[in-house]
């Protein structure tokens, strides 16, 4: 979307999108927040650097499709949707209320800009595997995004559409896995290990980046690498679940627990105080 | 665009050859197959899956589900084998509860042809019918002479006059109560015989009025009594205050079968033929002696 990235610019609407994420979970009383904020850096430089796009007009045949294929995490999307104008951000307090189609996991009905719903894992990537190739059968090139989380990894349909998207050189598909290292119950390697992660991707034939997935010229670059390989891509991002909320980060409880009261008031603090952090090192700078 | 599972040995070739840019062998990845359709016709394809009995439809089912149905994407999901087809095969090849079970998708669409022409002419009418489709082939065939003129996706089709009972059937099972119609006709038992190869939206003016002009109705699939063509007559009739005089449900009565055979081995032995079907009618009508 830009030719020369204002990281400053996209850093500081991440900070809003996680205040969002933070104040939808808070008074939707909904899971996974910790997901979203681990998600929250990633989405936003796809959205914010990488991505061509008219919120305008939404379903233009040439913009970039972005696929939310863990849907547990949909507050993140519709918080960067709306920041990067596909609607306005005070619907986003409609998050998780009765009546509302801002359900938990994301859903395309009623909201601009969603390409697809998704909460049950393992189908994004098999649609978006479908979309590339219907893009390069049409000769098309816009890019297809999909973002999976790590715990995801374990769904075996992931797997055919992995084997399918090397076989048929899906070069316009780039996969972001949000590799924070928790799942439902336990860390990953506790539970399902991936690890050599990187490898089985290279092994699949996929190009791989890894990456700090909070450090948005790391992002940036590795997206770029990924995009350019005559392979589907992968980004392997390093992320930390709950990112921005010290009594959240790394924890599974906060898969699950939503803020109330104390607890979203020191929350609220600590992300401003992230995002005022931010700016005096811009400005120091 | 046509994908298949990695299915269709001869059958897909010419097709492959004629139009590489319209086909895709998925594999055997029948998840994948089915999410990546999704993405194809989101992109503005019309898309056809292909594979034999379960393996496209209860296999990728949660695919079918939330991605095809959920989107309203163009889908057709084609399985051959309906019933018994590959009788020989055994239990994961009987294809016996994949119309309950996609009849209760939202946004779908059923069929089951009872004749290859049938199939045919209905596979012209789908691009007037958008959305998510499921068209189950099955190797029964009814033998009835081809005439395209009188099918219409979503009417049932009348294929034999009578008003002492009638037999709707669904799919190629059809040839059975054909069967049991000349039959019965013999003992002077006049049978109307209803074709139904839309499950879903299903004629429902058909249905009760065979329950109004006729004595009663048998409902004959190769498929489990719940929620096939029995359960949906059975709603039907009872919601429009419809009751039949009688009311007989035949085919796989929630078993699965023990042994293997051809398709009319397995009819006969699983009580679906044109002599179960004579006998139902016989003690349901007060005729057998």
């Amino acid at each position: 979307m830009n030719n020369s990235p204002d990281f400053d610019a996209v850093r500081e609407v991440a900070h809003r999108v996680r205040r969002h994420v933070l104040d939808m979970t808070s008074k939707g009383k909904s899971s996974h927040v910790g997901s979203a904020l681990s998600m929250t850096d990633i989405v936003t430089v796809i959205y914010g650097h990488l991505m061509t796009y008219d919120p305008a007009y939404a379903k233009s045949p040439t913009r970039d499709r972005f696929i939310l294929s863990k849907g547990h995490a949909g507050a993140a999307v519709y918080a960067t949707l709306a920041e990067f104008g596909f609607f306005e951000p005070t619907r986003l307090t409609d998050h998780y209320q009765n009546g509302s189609v801002f359900s938990g996991h994301v859903s395309h009905k009623g909201v601009p800009g969603v390409e697809l719903s998704t909460g049950s894992l393992g189908h994004g990537l098999g649609v978006a595997v479908g979309m590339a190739m219907a893009a390069l059968r049409q000769k098309k090139t816009h890019r297809v995004y999909a973002l999976l989380s790590d715990g995801e990894c374990d769904e075996g349909s992931n797997w055919e559409a992995i084997l399918f998207g090397a076989h048929h050189k899906l070069s316009n598909l780039t996969v972001a896995v949000d590799y924070n290292k928790i799942q439902s119950l336990a860390p990953v390697s506790e539970t399902l290990a991936l690890e050599p992660f990187a490898d089985k991707w290279r092994a699949f034939g996929w190009h791989v980046e890894e990456c700090d997935g909070h450090d948005h010229e790391a992002l940036f670059a590795a997206f770029g690498n990924a995009n350019a390989a005559p392979a589907p891509g992968v980004v392997i991002c390093h992320t930390t679940k709950g990112k921005g909320v010290s009594f959240m980060e790394d924890s599974v409880l906060w898969h699950y627990r939503n803020a109330q009261g104390q607890e979203y008031e020191d929350a609220a603090a600590e992300l401003e105080h992230l995002a005022a952090m931010d700016r005096k090192g811009q400005a120091d700078a | 665009m046509l994908i298949t599972g990695d299915l269709g040995f001869g059958v897909l070739t010419e097709y492959s050859q004629r139009f590489p840019n319209q086909f895709i062998n998925a594999g055997v990845a029948e998840q994948n197959m089915t999410a990546m359709a999704c993405g194809l016709a989101m992109e503005g394809y019309r898309v056809f899956t292909y594979s034999i009995a379960n393996f496209t439809t209860l296999r990728c089912l949660e695919q079918i589900r939330n991605d095809v149905c959920y989107h309203d994407a163009d889908v057709t999901v084609v399985s051959i084998g309906g019933g018994f087809s590959y009788g020989q095969l055994g239990v994961s090849h009987f294809a016996t509860e994949d119309l309950a079970i996609l009849r209760a998708l939202p946004n779908m669409t059923v069929i089951a042809p009872t004749d290859p022409w049938e199939a045919e002419e209905l596979a012209r009418q789908l691009p007037a019918t958008p959305g998510p489709k499921y068209m189950r082939i099955d190797k029964g065939a009814a033998g009835l002479a081809p005439d395209p003129g009188s099918i219409s996706l979503g009417r049932a089709r009348r294929v034999r006059e009578g008003a002492d009972a009638t037999v709707i059937c669904v799919g190629g099972i059809l040839s059975e109560a054909l069967q049991a119609a000349e039959i019965l006709a013999r003992e002077g038992i006049e049978l109307r015989v209803v074709g139904i190869h839309t499950l879903k939206p299903l004629d429902t003016e058909e249905v009760t009025g065979a329950a109004r002009d006729t004595g009663g109705i048998v409902t004959l699939e190769e498929h489990s009594i719940i929620g096939g063509l029995g359960g949906v007559v059975a709603e039907t009739l009872l919601e429009a205050g419809c009751a039949p005089g009688f009311f007989r449900r035949m085919g796989l009565h929630d078993i699965y079968p023990s042994v293997v055979g051809d398709q009319n081995f397995l009819r006969a032995e699983y009580g679906m033929d044109a002599a179960a079907v004579v006998a139902t009618l016989r003690k349901a009508l007060c005729r057998d002696g």
